[in-house]
């Protein structure tokens, strides 16, 4: 909301010389945000004054042009000129080349002298054109940053203005004005308006509020004026679409009319451009009461006004040309005739008013707040209209707003108005609220005074009535907002003031720390950084293709979540992998020259599963029963924690006296096993297939229980191509929730033999395809309780192994917990671990 | 080791004179002629030389000393004590000048073996966390310390969770306000929260009071990229909920959290304001002394006493239990706290933003 100070001024007591900057620093303490300033002379500064135009030459150019040599008179005729400087005539009468034809001799102009600046950092100065010194221009509004009208340049007297030679212009278009904008939160309607804004004023400065409505006096409606009826067939959650309807008739206006420059000077530092005087009028008065009118060409109208919902596939063209299909749930304003608006949102085109129109019929209604915003919404049609009845509009000023308008019809457009009128509906009850005693203490936190409390509702415009308990107030009707007594403290404290508010620090029960998830997440992710890996974010908005290649190991359709708003229609499904962002990151830091990576990420992904969400959602303010909670937590897609890792060229930088070493597929198993390490759980890895990796460089990872964790390998050389990423890039993505989960609660400590080991090598010749983790297995399994330790120190194929075999090197290592172990002991033990894997891979000692 | 060169001119043993045992004169000048050659051995190479020279099997003395045996009797004690002084003597001054030596030669070693340190080779990769989950972790650890928990939730979020629950009315324009994601088809009621308030909702179904919570984690509003808005970010939110609590509770807690944050100076400001799910409600501004530009105001997120339809959303009677929420952005907090001036170096990934901060922000 943009107020005009002027404005202001008129219905609160701001100083003088207050700016907007100042004005907005008194609403932000009852919440009224500031947002911008708008000021003219900030971007305009004169000399701009009247002047007159005495002469015009036309002389034709050799571009086909012609231009207009004018001599214009910028000092009453007989006076000196006062001002002085650069260009400026002591005459009195400036030399002036303008290009527009608008205008002729005699007619008053705004000139901008040498030495004023216009918007966008013009500079006027006298300068040499078409073989003249042209010394400041005839400005158009356009060029004063009052209009887009550019066609020529302004003639006063289409204003209606005929103002004294050499007068401030700036002074005469209201340009010293200027507007401070605030934002208005959406419950407080009423703060669309210059009375409500007038009125939170005076609650932040503690000044005078004078109300505007109060200055209108409207007659006694006597119902003879045009014939309007309520008749809503289909009310939304049981509310009337319309329970209000003021009809008002101003005959014989000169709708043609100028508007003034004091009006539409507001209305544009407002932010509404001026369009007809009717229409100007109507959003006048709407700026000023907060209630939107309409204005129809009465002349136009045929039969009763009728308020219903619209007809299935009934139609209406509104004001701006567009021919809409109604939805049966739209609350139409309707003649004889069919539609001639849709309430609260859009007029009409057929009725509405033109430069002839000659009777105009005056609107000012009360609409259902959820019926305006869902045909708003459902048209796609945000209006200065729909934007208050949607927030809620007083019921009570309709009447007032209507007198408004037919008041200034009848002042600036000559008309007469109607000494009848219709107002027919019925006014909804009003809010009464019992605030006890202690509450608003106890919820703020200040010990009010019951002085304090009477007063906020006084100055609200509340009825506040005193009992044995506390008080009973009746809300204004203006503030939809206060329903409840927790409503009501609000309003006590803010106009007392939140900074009286204490400070007390609550003292929680003992709490129980991070839970073990959220510590194995920390640990998990700590120990990825500490082992050189860099954390980074991505976005989890991916294209279907991301999804299929990445959310699954198989080819094929992925069951993928999809937005139905997203930011580009390309990356409108939310993520089953990491991966593809990891990648997007991986590529704009390869980008910016860091060839040596290594990323990971920890988020959520997305794995629909069964039906999406709910048919309906449970009403607000009750907890919804157990199978109703159930079916809102089962309607939505697992979302595991996910983290992912990608590591492309050299593990370090090159150095000198340092021999880096490229990353490869070990590197990301290793990391996976560094995260199962630090939250102590056994892995199972197996060779592994997977899509988005290469076929013989991918490790399978899972838990003992069989479940898949995930994979880690080298991602797909044609992927890699793809995506421009170096060959042999390695990632890994793992399901963190399952990891954490398989984590023991508790680990029970081995007891630690303090007696000789003996260490055992044995090499097994196995077929090639065999896992080195299978064979392990098996000797470990094989070698009994006598073992201790069991690793792989060399993996060998080539002279002396035969075509498809590998040798496989083993350490043993074998403790007793009670004895020494003789020789023989550790070469049984050993002997019958071959023997298994003998039995087992057909396994040969070599 | 060098070949002894020529020490004191008696490299060669035979070439030596040998003196005469009883011959103490003799004796004495060949011990000043061994002692001259051991001090100027100039390295152990040059001393093993002299050792050779005058005591090996065929040195003077040494074979003086074999001479002692072709003695009268009488002679031969005159003769031993002659010759034993005068080898001891130089053996002396031998081991004397080779741990004199040896300490040359240890410490000139040393000084050969110095390296240049400037260029040493960086042989491990220093990783780094992200800034916004450190500065995540931070936060919740304050709240751990005071006894609060960390409590999370879904990403995608049923609308009654993100908005119903929490009085947000349907058709409200404040609805509108939250810019969401809502996921296909529409009439699932699914979306990506747009708070994490939701986390709230469950937190207070879940949880036994008194309850004090805090919620943090990423969340979505359909914004496009630029230096001050991202589509995806990251906010946190507590909530209490007890006998008795005011606003005074909710403005002690958020300046205690404040000077956790932000040094002893800083304060905490609250301005009117309006949401659906706190009444009243309050904008939150924070001094914050250390600001780029000087202490200053700075907007840091909103807070109130939670509205009486979250509760009962809940199931918790409000005349029973009240309850405060505030919540705050993770990426403004870091924008002023850590002076980062552009939101897309957060979130594009460039490693030099989170290795710039290491493990600490």
């Amino acid at each position: 909301m943009r107020i005009p100070l002027s404005w202001l001024r008129e219905y609160a007591q701001v100083p003088r010389d207050a700016t907007a900057e100042d004005v907005m620093a008194e609403l932000v303490k009852v919440g009224l945000e500031e947002e911008a300033v708008h000021r003219p002379t900030d971007s305009l500064s004169g000399p701009v004054v009247v002047g007159q135009v005495l002469s015009v030459v036309k002389e034709p150019q050799s571009n086909g042009k012609t231009i207009n040599w004018c001599q214009v008179r910028v000092v009453p005729a007989g006076q000196p000129q006062t001002l002085s400087g650069d260009g400026i005539d002591p005459s009195g009468v400036q030399g002036v080349v303008c290009g527009a034809h608008n205008f002729t001799e005699g007619d008053k102009v705004v000139v901008t002298l040498p030495g004023s600046i216009l918007p966008g950092d013009f500079r006027i100065a006298a300068r040499k054109t078409y073989g003249h010194v042209s010394a400041g221009m005839i400005a158009s509004v356009r060029e004063l940053g009052i209009g887009e009208d550019h066609d020529g340049i302004l003639v006063l007297s289409t204003l209606g203005l005929d103002p004294e030679i050499g007068s401030d212009a700036m002074e005469l278009l209201a340009l010293y004005d200027q507007a401070a904008e605030i934002n208005v939160t959406p419950d407080r309607s009423y703060c669309f308006s210059i009375r409500g804004i007038a009125r939170e004023y005076a609650h932040a400065t503690g000044t005078k509020f004078t109300d505007p409505a109060g200055a209108v006096v409207v007659p006694p409606s006597n119902g003879a004026g045009y014939p309007v009826r309520l008749e809503d067939q289909a009310p939304v959650y049981g509310t009337p679409g319309c329970d209000r309807f003021v009809a008002r008739t101003v005959r014989g206006v000169d709708a043609a009319r100028p508007t003034p420059p004091w009006m539409s000077t507001r209305l544009r530092l407002a932010g509404i451009r001026s369009i007809s005087l009717p229409v100007d009028i109507s959003n006048y008065v709407m700026l000023e009461l907060g209630q939107p009118t309409h204005c129809y060409d009465q002349d136009k109208l045929s039969g009763d006004i009728v308020v219903r919902r619209a007809h299935a596939g009934e139609t209406l063209k509104t004001l701006d040309d567009k021919v809409r299909t109604l939805d049966p749930e739209d609350l139409l304003i309707t003649d004889g005739s069919g539609g001639i608006g849709i309430a609260g949102v859009m007029g009409g085109a057929d009725t509405e008013v033109s430069d002839s129109t000659v009777n105009v019929l005056v609107e000012a209604a009360h609409f259902d707040e959820v019926s305006i915003a869902r045909s708003r919404r459902r048209h796609r049609l945000p209006s200065e209209a729909s934007k208050r009845f949607e927030r809620g509009v007083d019921w009570q000023v309709a009447d007032v707003a209507a007198q408004r308008v037919v008041d200034l019809l009848v002042e600036l457009a000559g008309g007469t108005a109607d000494q009848t009128g219709t107002d027919v509906g019925t006014a909804p009850d009003a809010v009464v609220i019992d605030l006890p005693a202690g509450f608003a203490a106890q919820r703020i936190g200040i010990d009010f005074t019951a002085d304090q409390i009477t007063g906020t509702f006084t100055d609200l415009g509340a009825a506040v009535e005193a009992h044995d308990g506390g008080w009973t107030v009746t809300a204004p009707s203006w503030r939809h907002d206060l329903e409840t007594k927790e409503d009501l403290s609000e309003e006590i404290a803010r106009l007392v003031g939140y900074d009286l508010i204490p400070s007390r620090l609550p003292v929680a029960p003992p709490g129980r720390g991070l839970s073990k998830s959220q510590q194995q997440r920390r640990r998990v992710l700590q120990a990825l950084a500490d082992a050189g890996l860099t954390e980074v974010l991505s976005y989890p908005f991916v294209s279907a293709e991301s999804n299929n290649t990445f959310g699954g190991a198989e080819a094929g359709e992925q069951a993928s979540v999809k937005l139905a708003n997203p930011l580009s229609a390309e990356f409108s499904y939310l993520r089953r992998s990491v991966l593809p962002g990891l990648i997007e990151v991986a590529k704009r830091n390869h980008s910016r020259g860091f060839r040596d990576l290594a990323l990971y990420e920890a988020g959520l992904v997305f794995l629909p599963q069964g039906t999406l969400g709910t048919p309906s959602i449970p009403p607000l303010g009750v907890r919804p029963p157990e199978e109703v909670l159930d079916g809102l937590y089962d309607g939505l897609p697992a979302q595991p924690l996910t983290i992912a890792a990608i590591f492309t060229g050299n593990d370090s930088p090159a150095a000198a006296n340092h021999q880096p070493r490229a990353w490869d597929w070990a590197d990301a198993l290793d990391a996976v096993r560094l995260m199962a390490d630090v939250v102590g759980v056994e892995l199972l890895v197996e060779q592994g297939d997977h899509q988005a990796y290469h076929p013989g460089r991918t490790a399978r990872v899972s838990l003992r229980s069989g479940e898949i964790l995930g994979y880690a390998g080298e991602l797909h050389p044609k992927l890699l191509a793809a995506h421009d990423l170096p060959a042999r890039t390695v990632a890994l993505e793992i399901n963190a929730d399952l990891l954490f989960e398989a984590a023991a609660d508790v680990i029970v400590a081995k007891h630690l033999s303090t007696f000789p080991a003996t260490t055992q090598d044995v090499a097994l010749v196995v077929d090639g395809s065999l896992p080195a983790d299978a064979v392990l297995a098996t000797l470990r399994e094989g070698a009994g309780e006598l073992l201790e330790d069991v690793h792989l120190f060399d993996v060998y194929s080539g002279q002396g192994i035969d075509d498809g075999l590998k040798s496989l090197a083993f350490a043993l290592r074998f403790r007793a917990i009670d004895r020494t172990l003789t020789a023989d002991e550790a070469s049984t033990a050993r002997d019958h671990a071959v023997k298994l894997a003998a039995e087992r891979h057909g396994a040969v000692q070599r | 080791m060098s070949e002894p060169t020529q020490p004191g001119g008696s490299a060669d043993p035979s070439a030596a004179v040998v003196p005469h045992p009883l011959d103490s004169d003799a004796v004495s000048r060949t011990v000043d002629n061994a002692l001259a050659d051991i001090a100027a051995a100039a390295d152990l190479g040059e001393l093993k030389g002299a050792r050779i020279a005058h005591t090996g099997e065929k040195s003077p003395l040494s074979l003086a000393n074999r001479g002692i045996g072709a003695l009268a009797k009488d002679e031969k004690a005159a003769a031993g004590k002659n010759i034993g002084p005068a080898r001891s003597r130089i053996n002396q001054a031998l081991a004397a000048r080779t741990t004199e030596l040896e300490a040359e030669r240890d410490a000139r070693i040393l000084v050969e073996e110095a390296v240049d340190v400037t260029a040493a080779p960086r042989r491990r990769r220093a990783g780094a966390r992200h800034p916004l989950s450190i500065l995540q972790e931070r936060v919740s650890d304050i709240f751990v310390g005071m006894g609060w928990e960390i409590a999370e939730g879904p990403e995608v979020e049923s609308e009654w969770f993100n908005f119903d629950a929490l009085n947000f009315k349907p058709d409200h324009p404040a609805r509108e306000m939250q810019d969401t994601f809502f996921v296909e088809p529409p009439e699932a009621h699914l979306l990506m929260r747009t708070h994490t308030s939701p986390v709230q909702v469950r937190a207070m179904l879940e949880r036994d009071l008194p309850l004090y919570v805090l919620c943090p984690g990423k969340v979505f509003r359909t914004d496009e990229l630029d230096a001050t808005h991202t589509p995806v970010f990251h906010q946190f939110e507590g909530l209490a909920i007890d006998r008795n609590l005011s606003m005074a509770d909710l403005r002690g807690t958020l300046e205690h959290f404040a000077r956790l944050m932000f040094g002893d100076d800083a304060g905490i400001r609250l301005r009117p304001n309006y949401f659906p799910f706190t009444e009243p409600s309050a904008e939150l501004d924070i001094w914050h002394p250390g600001a780029k530009g000087g202490p200053q105001w700075i907007e840091w997120g909103g807070c109130g006493m939670v509205h009486p339809n979250v509760l009962r959303a809940a199931g918790i009677d409000p005349e029973q239990y009240s309850g405060f929420a505030f919540g705050m952005g993770i990426e403004r907090t870091l924008m002023f706290r850590n002076e980062v001036g552009d939101m897309r170096d957060m979130i594009e990934g460039d490693v030099r933003f989170s290795e710039h901060f290491g493990m600490e922000i």
